[in-house]
């Protein structure tokens, strides 16, 4: 019997990806072809050697020295620095409050238990931007200055910054002491509590998933709730637990890139200002594009590991 | 008396079960009282919501035509007519509890939060119009629409896309309408078609993409799992920036699309790979046997995927993807930092204006409620359309 062409099981396969392939290779092509053509008219093509040139610009703060007069590529870096930086600290940040206020939907107390219910909702369902601008415009600049600041044991709040230690308020002007600009801590603040939140959910899920004999289990064994938590349940809840983790460590990392909303100098925010200078889009957008990959990529390999090392060891 | 005992009885396990729990209740409850207070002192002695109500056009519409914006109240109506008819023949002629609470919870609203909001008198009726409309529509729907024939019924679903591209020509203008040109659409309008537009379209494209990467054709699964993961690699702002920055440039002159509608795409092609993920977890929670099944019946691949894999896996994923399209509503407000003029644009124009300095909490408030409302809604929405699928489920099983 003759089968038609359109059934043929081993020609048809070919003959979709053979079309997709070329409609794929057609339209890259097609959009690389103007690319070049507009590019070259505007007299941008791809080139390099401005990241050489001095930026010309400031950087609020930053890790690395750096001013106006050292090149492109170092005000970038500066950036990059900037942004692993808050990314570090909020990652840690947002792990203690996720797993603190995620744990507290597990109290024996109904007022916490609802509270950690309220804080998830409230902030998973405020679009993160509008919380980094109430963090930075309403709250952190509107922090009073001088002898009015307030005054915590071991940080100082003032509208100079964030004092850590023991600060001196001399001639009106708080020194001598590790200074926090109001930027990051903004962002920080922002940062930890958004991805807190979520992470909050992903821990309780996790803790969700260990079945209840274990904590009967536990507590006929005589443990009591610290215990039970630290040894029985925590341990198995992160088998569920690390790789839904993965994935909010990697958004804490791309959610950094909304620095800009709070004057914070971050890799997105000068490669901002380096394109409004140079006019290079398409050089500025490949760097962003594959620093954040490579950001993704180290946060998800690293958290492999630890997913090795947290699931059950089979022999 | 009976009552009274059990309450205080169940308070005390709830709250004072042993004396941790106690002391952390009184802590909290302090904290919580103390904060709430502040709170209701600020919003009732020190803020100022002038800066709200003189600013409540710009807010819902940016700089839309004061002329024209008979079609966004017609547009308004005809939406909210809609609502109400579909929620009638959904649920019939019966009023459960939901129901009740949700006609009161809009009558409320309707009643109270233009008065709230001090808008003018005209304006107020007009919201008294849409909401009675709403409400009558689905009383009406729910009456009446039992009686018309299936085939009428089954149109119901249709009239929502139609209405879809007609609000969008509505808005835009054309066929003996102004044209009214995106860059002159703001505020709650330009936000909520963004994310309607991304939303709509990013559904069959993400679904698409999930099919190609579960596919056995090596060529169609390298190359979504290549988009999804380039795109969830990136951050949205990033993607928005290379939108207004080199889309320009990937097409011949004249043929970019403008600002607004390059961010609409770039939305679109950004939610279409987050959508592609939760559709192949749906895709992978269904037992291979479904697809040897439906072969061994002698169905073809889309009719596979028509009667037997989509409707079970997009109902897994239906959480998911609404979650998806929450996420989307919120990330519109990364618009406002490419320059575009969404709610939060121009609310943040608003507060740049030296009459409102320094009001800023006040229209961040305002914005945090809208935005909470709308998403806790869609998750409302979709947990119990959920629920009435998995009750479908049951009731079609023997």
């Amino acid at each position: 019997m003759h089968t038609p062409w359109w059934r043929n099981r081993r020609l048809l396969p070919l003959l979709v990806q053979a079309t997709v392939g070329l409609v794929v290779l057609v339209t890259i092509a097609y959009l690389l072809g103007n690319l070049v053509r507009n590019l070259s008219a505007a007299g941008l093509l791809l080139s390099w050697r401005w990241l050489n040139l001095p930026a010309g610009f400031d950087i609020s703060e930053s890790l690395l020295p750096f001013n106006a007069e050292l090149p492109y590529w170092r005000a970038l870096l500066a950036g990059l620095v900037n942004t692993v930086r808050v990314v570090l600290i909020a990652l840690v940040g947002a792990t203690l409050l996720g797993t603190a206020v995620g744990t507290a939907a597990f109290s024996s107390n109904g007022l916490l238990r609802r509270l950690s219910r309220t804080y998830v909702e409230l902030i998973r369902n405020v679009p993160l931007l509008l919380q980094l601008l109430f963090w930075y415009f309403v709250v952190f600049l509107s922090l009073p200055d001088g002898s009015a600041a307030i005054q915590l044991p071991w940080v100082v709040l003032a509208k100079s910054g964030l004092h850590l230690g023991s600060p001196q308020l001399v001639n009106g002007v708080w020194q001598g002491s590790l200074r926090i600009t109001l930027e990051f801590a903004a962002l920080l603040t922002g940062l930890i509590i958004h991805s807190g939140a979520f992470i909050a959910e992903v821990v309780r899920g996790g803790v969700a998933a260990v079945p209840p004999g274990q904590w009967e289990a536990a507590r006929s064994l005589g443990l009591h709730a610290g215990q039970t938590l630290s040894r029985i349940v925590l341990p198995q809840a992160l088998r569920v637990i690390v790789p839904a983790l993965n994935s909010q460590y990697i958004s804490l990392a791309k959610n950094s890139s909304l620095a800009v909303a709070c004057g914070y100098s971050d890799l997105y925010s000068v490669a901002e200002t380096t394109l409004n200078q140079t006019g290079r889009s398409v050089e500025v957008v490949l760097i962003l594009l594959g620093t954040y990959l490579a950001m993704d990529l180290v946060i998800s390999g690293l958290m492999n590991r630890l997913n090795r090392l947290v699931q059950i060891q089979e022999r | 008396m009976n009552r009274a005992r059990a309450l205080t009885n169940r308070l005390r396990r709830e709250l004072f079960a042993t004396p941790l729990d106690g002391l952390i209740t009184v802590v909290l409850l302090i904290g919580l009282v103390s904060g709430l207070k502040a709170l209701l002192h600020w919003s009732l002695t020190q803020a100022d919501w002038a800066v709200i109500q003189a600013n409540s056009t710009l807010l819902a519409v940016g700089r839309y035509p004061l002329n024209q914006q008979w079609r966004l109240w017609l547009l308004t109506a005809l939406l909210s007519g809609a609502a109400g008819i579909s929620w009638g023949l959904l649920r019939g002629a019966g009023w459960p509890r939901s129901d009740r609470l949700a006609a009161a919870v809009l009558l409320v609203l309707g009643l109270v939060l233009p008065a709230g909001l001090g808008l003018a008198a005209p304006l107020q009726q007009r919201w008294w119009w849409l909401t009675a409309l709403l409400l009558v529509g689905r009383w009406a729907a729910g009456r009446w629409g039992c009686e018309l024939p299936p085939r009428w019924r089954r149109l119901l679903p249709l009239t929502w896309p139609v209405l879809y591209l007609s609000g969008l020509g509505l808005i835009g203008g054309g066929l003996g309408l102004m044209t009214v040109r995106p860059s002159q659409w703001g505020g709650l309008l330009l936000t909520l078609t963004e994310a309607s537009f991304a939303i709509v379209v990013c559904c069959p494209l993400g679904i698409a993409l999930a099919l190609g990467r579960c596919s056995e054709l090596p060529l169609l699964r390298w190359c979504s799992t290549l988009y999804i993961e380039f795109i969830r690699g990136a951050p949205l702002i990033t993607l928005l920036f290379l939108g207004q920055n080199i889309l320009g440039f990937l097409l011949p002159g004249g043929l970019a699309p403008d600002r607004v509608w390059r961010a609409a795409w770039i939305l679109t092609f950004f939610a279409a790979a987050y959508v592609a993920e939760a559709v192949r977890a749906g895709l992978a929670a269904l037992p291979r046997g479904q697809w040897e099944a439906a072969r061994s019946l002698g169905l073809n691949m889309v009719q596979t995927l028509q009667h037997v894999v989509l409707p079970q896996a997009l109902r897994a994923a239906l959480p998911a993807i609404v979650g998806q399209f929450i996420t989307l509503l919120q990330d519109t407000t990364l618009l406002s930092l490419i320059g575009l003029l969404d709610l939060l644009g121009v609310a943040r124009a608003v507060m740049a204006n030296p009459e409102f300095l320094g009001r800023n909490a006040e229209v961040y408030l305002v914005l945090a409620i809208l935005f909470w409302c709308c998403c806790a809604a869609l998750g409302v929405g979709s947990r119990s359309l959920e629920r009435h699928l998995n009750r479908q489920v049951l009731r079609s099983q023997p």
